[in-house]
């Protein structure tokens, strides 16, 4: 058992035995746990796939079957027509009919009433005589999406009845004078999900590859295995990638089956270079890695690790421009989004997926990314110490 | 090369903490040597100085003749460590835990099979190759723990505690396996905290509140004056009823201390107390009582000298 060994350097290259020693060691070691433990796999390829659909499915902007009560003073045919329109716009359903104000707003603070709709008394008699005439809209402001969607259609209502109207007495050649043609150029029928659904995969991406990183090394921190390979003489980035790199492949199938999901369950077709696409992903999954490392050098256990990651996980969904768009935010806040890695990967993702963007055009983006990774990963690595402190 | 680990006013503090106290030491080739002292008392922040996992405040030392602050690398390439909790990986079997210790200590592909088998014999682990390590007993993941640290062939290993929580038997067989290794020339540097473990080391070293009180062999620590000082003497006394006994002792003036050592009292009088431990027994209604002579034993050793420190320490 004596007379020891430590001569084995003359076998290996010495690229092996200094910067990269254990780096095969480890990612084997790594995959073996992968692979073994069928609840891990599960997280890793499932749960994507799950929260995709589910988010997928629930994020929706386009609002429909706005609850509406209506006190019609008027009653006659015409005041019937204007809810008629209303009703037929797809975007209201009546719910009730009431006699007064106060009703409608009662039944906006109960919850009961999206909006509300008032037809003065002469409305009809106003129209016929050709005098200016008006009707209320009541909207509950506290859900500003439901609002602005109220607001927008019965603005539009308004303007076709007006542009009816005008071209009756005028003699059916009325035309607005000024009229805005708008051609929506990519996702033509505005769906949210088109939209929306490249930029959830690269905020899911991140998610999960960048807690399953930090999750794997925080684990060995708490059983004490850590501590063993510190006593071993494996190097750090042997350690460090040997850990990383088996989680960039679980990274790469996640992509697969998202964007699978993406292009046959919500039918988002890709209309850009799928090489392109891949290169993109590749950056941002070595960035998403480097971000998982750095939290498991803050978090001693794995519900630490977690809350550490909704430091990131939260500007990401936030302030990446996933939902809210950045032009309208603060510039300090939008400066914060600008720091997550995410906002570059959605715009890459949807440059790529909706417009057909290309190299020339998003190059930037990935040149940002690929210095965030580099940033992360180098701090990571010095925070990194191969010994206890 | 005779001294495997040498250390001179070795100090680590963690904030205003000290948590080890200028200790110097020296263990030499082949020793088995055992690490004593209260939890806490900074056992484990050595050890991790001394494998390269801490570095020091102050204070130097060589393990292995290399430094312990600037050669940590060629130190952790001769030693093996084996820490308090179970930390092998327990969704891996026995031989990927094998396995994998053998790459990462760099053994050559060629020679790892046989390096492998040959550690799996020393423990005898060989029933259990395809169990998941997570679901061996105490005593077995200490032998695969021991295998895992054995693979490269230390000089050198560091066991903190390595038979806490472990069966007597498992324990036995287990301390049977570092003689052994000891015999081949293997150090050993371990931690523990039971008096018979202690009497099977060849030296000892006893920390207590960051400072290392004594070391030396088992015999030269029991003759310390300190533990049995001049014109005192320990005595065994066999007596029906010892707990009775104790009591009943404990408040003779000659007597400065009485312990129950299973059906028997060991006390430490005056010089030439005998007869009055006699008369005072006789008395007390505890007739036929045997009393002899005996040398002081380890767990005296540390209970005396850690009154001895605490008194100290609530002077100071």
């Amino acid at each position: 058992m004596p007379s020891a060994s430590p001569d084995n350097k003359a076998h290996t290259s010495w690229l092996w035995s200094n910067h990269f020693k254990g780096l095969v060691s480890i990612m084997y070691k790594e995959s073996r746990h992968i692979l073994r433990d069928p609840k891990t796999l599960f997280l890793m390829l499932l749960v994507p796939a799950a929260q995709l659909t589910v988010f997928g499915y629930a994020i929706d902007m386009d609002v429909k079957n706005i609850t509406t009560y209506v006190y019609n003073q008027d009653g006659r045919a015409e005041s019937r027509a204007l809810i008629d329109s209303f009703k037929n716009s797809g975007y209201f359903t009546i719910k009730e009919t009431v006699r007064s104000d106060d009703e409608i707003i009662a039944a906006i603070i109960r919850g009961d009433a999206k909006i509300g709709l008032k037809i003065p008394r002469n409305y009809s008699d106003r129209l016929l005589t050709g005098e200016h005439t008006a009707f209320q809209i009541l909207i509950d402001g506290s859900d500003s999406t439901v609002a602005m969607q109220a607001l927008n259609v019965s603005n539009a209502i308004a303007l076709q009845k007006s542009v009816g109207l005008l071209s009756t007495t005028l003699g059916g050649s009325a035309r607005l004078p000024v009229e805005a043609r708008p051609r929506v150029l990519f996702n033509p029928d505005m769906r949210t999900a088109n939209f929306m659904i490249p930029g959830l995969a690269g905020i899911i991406l991140q998610m999960i590859t960048m807690l399953l990183t930090a999750f794997a090394i925080v684990r060995e921190k708490e059983t004490g295995t850590l501590e063993q390979l510190m006593v071993t003489p494996v190097s750090r980035l042997g350690l460090i990638l040997g850990k990383l790199l088996p989680y960039g492949i679980v990274g790469i199938f996640e992509t697969i089956s998202v964007l699978l999901l993406m292009s046959f369950l919500f039918q988002v077709p890709i209309a850009g270079s799928l090489l392109l696409l891949s290169g993109f992903t590749l950056i941002f999954l070595f960035t998403a890695l480097g971000l998982g490392l750095l939290v498991s050098t803050f978090a001693e256990n794995q519900i630490q690790a977690l809350q550490f990651s909704f430091f990131i996980i939260l500007p990401s969904v936030l302030l990446s421009g996933f939902i809210f768009p950045q032009e309208s935010m603060p510039t300090i806040i939008r400066l914060i989004g600008q720091a997550v890695p995410v906002t570059y990967f959605i715009q890459i993702l949807r440059g790529i997926i909706l417009r057909n963007t290309g190299f020339e055009d998003l190059w930037m983006h990935g040149v940002v990314l690929a210095g965030m990774g580099m940033f992360v990963l180098t701090l990571a690595t010095l925070r990194f110490r191969k010994n206890l402190g | 090369m005779d001294s495997v680990i040498q250390v001179k006013d070795l100090t680590r503090r963690f904030g205003k903490m000290t948590a080890v106290d200028k200790v110097s030491m020296e263990v030499e080739e082949g020793d088995i040597f055992g690490f004593l002292g209260p939890n806490g008392s900074g056992k484990t922040t050595l050890i991790r100085m001394l494998c390269g996992l801490l570095h020091p405040s102050s204070g130097s030392g060589t393990v292995l003749g290399h430094d312990i602050v600037k050669e940590t690398e060629a130190i952790k390439r001769g030693i093996g460590y084996m820490s308090q909790q179970f930390s092998l990986y327990a969704d891996l079997s026995v031989m990927e835990n094998l396995r994998f210790y053998a790459g990462i200590y760099g053994i050559p592909r060629n020679e790892r099979k046989d390096r492998i088998e040959s550690v799996i014999d020393i423990v005898g682990i060989g029933d259990f190759r395809k169990l998941l390590a997570g679901n061996l007993s105490g005593g077995w993941k200490q032998r695969l723990a021991l295998a895992c640290a054995l693979v490269h062939q230390p000089k050198l290993m560091f066991l903190d505690e390595p038979t806490a929580g472990i069966d007597p038997v498992a324990r036995r067989d287990l301390w049977n396996l570092l003689f052994d290794l000891a015999g081949q020339g293997v150090t050993f540097f371990v931690t523990t905290h039971y008096m018979d473990e202690a009497e099977r080391c060849s030296h000892l070293g006893y920390i207590y509140y960051a400072k290392l009180i004594v070391y030396g062999t088992p015999n030269e620590l029991k003759a310390l004056p300190d533990v049995t000082p001049e014109g005192t003497a320990r005595y065994e006394i066999r007596v029906p009823r010892v707990a009775m006994a104790m009591r009943h002792l404990s408040d003779m003036p000659y007597v400065q201390d009485v312990t129950i050592f299973g059906d028997a009292l060991h006390v430490l009088t005056e010089e030439g107390a005998e007869r009055f431990l006699l008369r005072d027994l006789g008395q007390g209604d505890f007739d036929g009582a045997e009393i002899r002579s005996i040398p002081a034993t380890l767990e005296d050793v540390f209970v005396t000298l850690t009154h001895k420190r605490a008194k100290e320490r609530a002077r100071a």
